[in-house]
């Protein structure tokens, strides 16, 4: 009965576009990009070596990695907050309730992730064309560089999955970011909010947003996948 | 947090009618957090042997929880809300039970010069024009409509600035007091929730005492009717409790950190 009302409400919500909606949905895109984009640029050269080279205490690292992989974002959320609270270490940087604070932890939860998948995915590719790359005299940058071009689309793959937790995390970002209106509310907190005000038409435009949007990035991942399948033939 | 008790919500859906010595408060968190329901409820359970499960969410989930039959007995302090929940035909009657107050709280040094105000809108429209935050619950809560009848009053809207000087927190009070304290802010409680908060940090009470500020809680009767699962034998032994003269004198008893927080107000108090 009231849901069906609610379901039909929340598509008007969606259609109607309004500015407070768009500004969600950015937020939400900006902490998730941003935070994608700094865990690529520290996972590949962790995972290239943990792929390439063979030292000391390399499986602990990886079982290490591994394990942070499902480190709890509310764990991790709590952390934040008293390292940024005005108290703690970094609590001079004002960094409590902002986007910034949501980019870090966003971050710290996608990093190990990224490096343990990308680790996995350039192996795969050291136990592919290692020897080829050495009859080639290649040396071991030239190398590292070769490969992660090669696994390029099975990276960004990676890449991709990364995006889709950051979207949909919540835990973590609702304690250091706050959920406030017009500063740091997301598709995630938004829905947290609107459910616990009994606003379900609201929640529900939400919550379709943004599976629509994990649907555009899953199509995307999909057509990757089969474009660098043909290419690799 | 809220996740899990919509969880405990959907489960307690499950198990309904299955359990018949117990009966469901819908409640707000504030209620929850001030500590009232743990102290008072045992009384009734150890006479009744009922036990009442306590379901405690923003008012306004909590009425849709109502509305839904998720639960027996509302108790809640949104007065307008509560009649239009009657009016929709959803409660059969209103009664008041209890109330206590709102106090604004911020930080000790009182940056935007408060605390020698006269009444609640001076101090509303003092910090709307002072260069201070104040966070604001922005909920939809019965404290958050509490804080908008005093925009209303001084003809602010509030939404205008947000992200500005005004910030809506759209969680629990506890989050928006933590909120507060961290961008040392101002902000509008229940002062129940203040005195049981355990990380005040440089924040206090700056304005109390305006009658406006008082914090109505009613309870409702849901329509029997409707919730054709309810087992009105409990609710009828509950509502008659704590509208006796035994309750409502517990109510008025409960002490949290050495301040009465509660004064009872149920109009047949004489029964």
């Amino acid at each position: 009965m009231d849901f069906q009302i609610a379901l039909m409400t929340s598509i008007e919500n969606i259609l109607n576009l309004e500015s407070d909606y768009i500004q969600i949905i950015f937020t939400s895109l900006e902490v998730s990009f941003t935070a994608i984009l700094i865990s690529f640029i520290v996972s590949i050269p962790i995972s290239s070596i943990l792929a390439t080279k063979e030292f000391y205490g390399k499986s602990l690292l990886i079982v290490l990695v591994n394990t942070l992989m499902a480190l709890p974002p509310v764990v991790v959320g709590l952390l934040l907050y008293i390292v940024f609270s005005s108290q703690g270490i970094l609590g001079s940087y004002d960094l409590l309730y902002t986007v910034n604070a949501m980019i870090i932890a966003q971050t710290i939860l996608i990093t190990p992730i990224l490096i343990s998948l990308s680790q996995v995915t350039l192996t795969r590719y050291y136990h592919k064309y290692n020897d080829l790359l050495l009859s080639m005299h290649a040396s071991y940058t030239k190398r590292v560089f070769t490969l992660v071009w090669e696994a390029k689309y099975a990276l960004t793959i990676n890449l991709l999955v990364g995006f889709g937790r950051a979207l949909s995390e919540v835990g973590a970002i609702i304690i250091v970011g706050g959920n406030i209106a017009h500063l740091t509310r997301t598709m995630t907190t938004g829905i947290v909010l609107e459910t616990s005000r009994g606003d379900l038409a609201n929640a529900i435009s939400l919550g379709i947003t943004l599976i629509t949007i994990a649907l555009f990035v899953n199509i995307i991942l999909h057509s990757l996948k089969v474009y660098g399948e043909k290419n690799l033939v | 947090m809220k996740i899990l008790l919509i969880f405990m919500l959907m489960l307690s859906n499950v198990s309904y009618g299955s359990d018949l010595n117990a009966i469901k408060l819908l409640s707000t968190t504030s209620t929850r957090d001030s500590g009232l329901l743990e102290y008072l409820l045992p009384f009734f359970q150890s006479k009744y042997n009922i036990q009442v499960q306590v379901i405690a969410l923003g008012t306004g989930q909590a009425l849709q929880a109502a509305k839904s039959c998720n639960g027996d007995i509302l108790l809640t302090h949104a007065l307008e809300l509560e009649n239009k929940f009657i009016l929709d035909g959803y409660g059969i009657s209103r009664d008041d039970l209890m109330y206590n107050d709102f106090v604004i709280i911020g930080p000790d040094n009182d940056p935007a010069d408060i605390q020698s105000l006269k009444n609640a809108s001076d101090v509303f429209r003092k910090i709307s024009t002072s260069s201070n935050l104040f966070i604001s619950r922005g909920d939809g809560s019965g404290t958050n409509i509490s804080e908008n009848n005093i925009w209303a009053l001084i003809k602010i809207n509030p939404i205008d600035f947000s992200g500005q000087w005004y910030l809506e927190a759209g969680q629990g009070m506890g989050s928006t007091i933590n909120i507060a304290i961290g961008k040392n802010a101002y902000t509008y409680t229940d002062r129940a929730t203040w005195l049981n908060f355990k990380n005040k940090a440089n924040h206090s009470i700056l304005f109390e005492g305006d009658p406006i500020m008082f914090n109505q809680y009613g309870l409702v009767r849901l329509d029997p009717d409707r919730c054709v699962n309810a087992n009105n034998r409990n609710i009828d032994l509950f509502y008659g409790w704590i509208i006796s003269k035994e309750a409502q004198f517990l109510i008025g008893e409960y002490m949290l950190n050495g301040t009465k927080l509660f004064i009872p107000n149920y109009h047949k108090y004489d029964d």
